[in-house]
């Protein structure tokens, strides 16, 4: 998958979670999700569910908790997909 | 001196109508909301009717953000979040800004089981050993409390928001609950009401039980018969009623218009001693639980014209007839107006009585008497007691003073509410 592709992949499911007053323009590579995007904690689970499932992945805890920027899931996605 | 409570703002989400207007249009026309349910059929059930709210898909748009309609399974709560909606915004009620809740506004909405469908998909899942592939909503929609948990998030409460229940008294329950938190000047508006889930899961038991009527799969709207020689059982139903109360000091200083008043009522239980059962009721209880109400309204029981009972369409309606005629004292011509409104929608079980509160409500401000269906062969005990003019088959052009709303549960339990039509004094 292109990196361009990917990015946009994640960028849709994120989108999803954003509550009603921030823009999917406000999504970059360093937004946080909590901090920066205001996205509700209880939906950091349904997001890591969606990228398994788009992604053909699986989450480990350790990697739950790594995934605090966008880049970070994108590191996360890489290296799992890379080990399959 | 405590508080007087008057009705600002209804909303419904029944099965023969949802909203407000169509459902006063349906009730004074008699339209029934009991379908046959294939599903039911496929399931091997005996009763294959039901009656649930019809719900447009593109309407949830207006209720829910598209992230909260995400994996939305609980009936309870879409129907519960439209109806309790609809009566803030008909009180004149904003939802309250994003940095201050209407610290003065609460919620007390009830629940019999929610989330039903949400917690089978869940429990599959759990089986399946994918616990971690359940999402984040599981709880939020199979918690009793999930309803009132969204409303209040919804429109910003920020005085006492709670779910009680109480079986088939939990509608009414709500409308005393809520009502004595305005007497007692905790709270100045309440949202009340309660709701019920649908489906195979929710109705299965009942179906169990064999007390649902299982001849009439091929005539559901004829199956519902409050009151009738024939009657063979409730028919299931779900869906939600809701009001808002308010003091009658802030009602007047917002210039909110005035459904009805609410003077009073009682809550007890029969203890399922004396012919009490979890399923029975104990006669002595309901009369002193309707003769209680009365007393607590400040009002002489002739002074009562109409009733809505609970009269689910069982064998034990002549006993609820019977009750109401002593505990009020009055029989024959003197016994005031009554109708059961599950000839309708049948018996939408925690949602039944707001639902009932609602379309009660509308009586008193409309000023009529909606009619009971499918009663043309009255139960001869029943006719022995009250006087058949008082127990109209059509809606009747009457408005009522005041009017008595009873409901019953199981577990022995029971409410019974007293409004009154409002004049401005």
């Amino acid at each position: 998958m292109e990196e361009s592709t990917k990015y946009d992949t994640l960028k849709r499911i994120i989108s999803i979670y954003l509550p009603e007053d921030v823009s999917v323009d406000a999504i970059g590579a360093q937004s946080h999700l909590i901090n920066d995007l205001n996205i509700n904690s209880a939906h950091l689970v349904d997001i890591v569910l969606d990228v398994e499932d788009e992604f053909d992945i699986m989450f480990e805890n350790d990697d739950m908790e790594r995934m605090q920027t966008v880049e970070d899931a994108l590191k996360i996605i890489d290296i799992k997909r890379s080990k399959k | 001196m405590d508080k007087r409570v008057v009705i600002t703002g209804l909303g419904v989400c029944a099965p023969n109508a949802v909203g407000i207007k169509a459902f006063s249009r349906a009730m004074a026309e008699g339209k029934s909301g009991i379908r046959f349910v294939p599903q039911l059929k496929e399931l091997g059930f005996g009763c294959q009717i039901a009656g649930a709210p019809v719900i447009a898909e593109d309407l949830l748009g207006a209720y829910f953000t598209p992230l909260q309609l995400r994996d939305l399974k609980a009936t309870g709560i879409i129907y519960g979040v439209m109806a309790g909606t609809d009566a803030w915004a008909d009180a004149g009620l904003a939802k309250a800004p994003d940095d201050a809740p209407h610290w003065q506004g609460g919620v007390v909405f009830g629940s019999g089981t929610l989330g039903v469908d949400k917690f089978h998909e869940a429990m599959l899942q759990v089986d399946r050993g994918e616990v971690r592939r359940l999402g984040s909503t599981t709880v939020i929609q199979t918690m009793a409390s999930g309803v009132s948990a969204y409303l209040g998030g919804i429109l910003g409460c920020g005085n006492q928001v709670t779910t009680n229940s109480s079986a088939c008294t939990t509608g009414t329950e709500s409308v005393l609950m809520g009502y004595e938190r305005i007497v007692s000047g905790q709270a100045e508006y309440m949202l009340v009401g309660s709701c019920s889930d649908s489906g195979p899961y929710v109705w299965s038991g009942f179906d169990a039980m064999r007390i649902l009527p299982r001849k009439y799969n091929a005539d559901p709207e004829k199956a519902s018969r409050p009151m009738s020689a024939s009657a063979s059982g409730f028919v299931p139903g779900s869906g939600a009623g809701a009001l808002v109360l308010e003091s009658l000091e802030s009602a007047r200083a917002r210039g909110a218009k005035i459904y009805a008043e609410v003077l009073g009522g009682a809550l007890n239980s029969g203890g399922q001693r004396a012919g009490g059962s979890m399923t029975a009721p104990n006669s002595e209880a309901v009369q002193r639980c309707i003769v209680q109400a009365v007393r607590n309204a400040g009002i002489a029981p002739e002074a009562i014209d109409a009733v809505n009972g609970h009269l689910t369409a069982t064998s034990k309606d002549a006993l609820e007839i019977e009750n109401w005629s002593r505990a009020l004292g009055r029989e024959g011509s003197q016994f005031p107006y009554v109708n059961s409104f599950k000839g309708y929608f049948g018996h939408c079980l925690s949602a039944a009585g707001s639902i009932e509160c609602v379309a009660s409500v509308l009586q008193v401000h409309l000023g009529k008497v909606f009619g009971n269906p499918n009663c043309e062969d009255l139960h001869p005990e029943i006719k022995s007691k009250v006087d058949e003019a008082k127990i109209p088959r059509q809606t009747l052009d009457y408005g009522p003073q005041i009017l008595a709303k009873a409901s019953f549960g199981f577990g022995d339990v029971n409410a019974c509410v007293i409004f009154k039509r409002f004049r401005g004094d």
